[in-house]
């Protein structure tokens, strides 16, 4: 019952991207498709997983005066194997995201739970609320994406929906962004009024 | 289990061993994943070179050429049907794209004409910028059309600068970098060219 509420809480009541607002930069940057969201969004909820469970089991070894270089040594380490796997096994997916994986190592959503939850909670709830929030992102990032490639590509999952004569390009470039996200963020607050 | 105090000999003893357990961690994937890196950069760039080339057999040795424009030298690949070289593959790029930096495989025959390119690595605006990878190489549009040209028939410049390619509509710099890096790719192909003889012995 309160693991189901550490992994649940991820999707809508403390989405990361919809309600704490974190991690705004990948958010924004990589969504100009469903599939490039996807992908980093999956991505991130390994990081998350794995630096929460590891931070969790070492975190009375750790003195908490160097308990930050630490937590980011440990999810800069996570972060280099997903780029080495993913430059290995899925090239072009690695070569859309680029730039933003070694940015996962400064994603606040990440350090955010070492710091707030995983030093201070045992591993098994850690691992659940990392995979919660992980899966909350994604979700998010792949909604977003999913948006901004229906509307600015007429696409979706690569799969063409209509003609690209009659899309909206801002769409899919940096200003449609922030507008999807603002549409967005209006519609689950709304939902959670009810 | 109490926390460990935050002295000296603990926070630098903590630290080392953070860093340790993971440099040792990379390392250990670095080696398991090195070389199907490899595999999967190799079967990408010799996928593009085929796409640029007409049909070989077998590809010679890459040769590095510094060219003039540039302050990096281009990789050069010829491609041999038999004893006979059909063309070169030239690994250009341009830094000049709208958002920097551009990789093209350009494919260039014996004849000193452009066969085909295929676009490696970009990072130019989805929709506008990144129809390059098609504008240049659509047949029923002369104007925008770079296959089959050489810089001796047609001004390697969008048309708008006074040269002879029509740019993509709403991408004028990205159409620049484009014919910047073909220009280029022809600048390494004058030069290997006359190492290779290829002028010589095909012509």
């Amino acid at each position: 019952m309160n693991q189901w509420k550490n992994f649940s809480k991820g999707f809508l009541k403390e989405n990361p991207v919809f309600v704490l607002l974190l991690g705004m930069c990948p958010t924004l940057g990589v969504t100009s498709s469903a599939i490039n969201g996807l992908g980093m969004g999956l991505a991130t909820t390994f990081v998350l997983l794995m630096s929460n469970m590891v931070i969790s089991l070492v975190k009375n070894q750790i003195p908490d005066k160097v308990r930050i270089p630490s937590f980011i040594v440990i999810i800069a380490a996570f972060v280099t194997v997903v780029q080495l796997v993913m430059q290995a096994y899925v090239p072009s997916l690695y070569k859309s995201l680029g730039l933003f994986i070694p940015l996962i190592v400064v994603n606040c959503i990440v350090l955010g739970r070492a710091e707030a939850f995983a030093s201070k909670n045992n591993v098994v709830s850690s691992a659940f609320d990392g995979l919660g929030i992980g899966l909350g992102f994604t979700f998010a990032l792949v909604l977003l994406g999913g948006i901004r490639e229906v509307l600015g590509s007429g696409k979706l999952f690569n799969i063409t929906i209509y003609s690209e004569n009659y899309v909206t390009l801002l769409f899919v470039l940096a200003p449609g962004a922030f507008i999807v996200l603002g549409y967005l963020i209006a519609i689950i607050n709304r939902i959670k009024k009810n | 289990m109490a926390k460990r105090e935050s002295t000296f000999i603990n926070m630098v003893l903590t630290l080392f061993v953070v860093t340790f357990i993971a440099a040792a961690a990379l390392g250990f994937v670095y080696d398991f994943t090195k070389d199907a890196i490899e595999v999967a950069k190799m079967k990408a760039q010799s996928e593009a070179i085929k796409k640029v080339l007409p049909e070989f057999d077998e590809l010679g040795d890459v040769c590095k050429v510094a060219v003039a424009s540039a302050s990096d030298s281009v990789e050069v690949f010829p491609a041999y049907k038999g004893d006979k070289l059909v063309g070169v593959a030239v690994k250009t790029y341009t830094n000049k794209g709208f958002s920097g930096f551009i990789s093209i495989m350009a494919g260039i025959d014996t004849s000193g004409k452009l066969f085909g390119y295929e676009v490696l690595e970009h990072s130019e605006t989805p929709g506008l910028g990144s129809k390059m990878a098609d504008w240049f190489r659509n047949s029923e549009k002369p104007g925008q059309n770079v296959i089959g040209k050489s810089p001796e028939s047609s001004k390697f410049e969008v048309s708008k600068d006074g040269g002879d390619i029509d740019a993509i509509t709403a991408s004028t710099i990205t159409s620049r970098a484009f014919l910047d890096a073909m220009v280029r790719a022809f600048e390494a192909y004058d030069v290997e060219s006359e190492q290779l003889k290829i002028k010589n012995t095909s012509l």
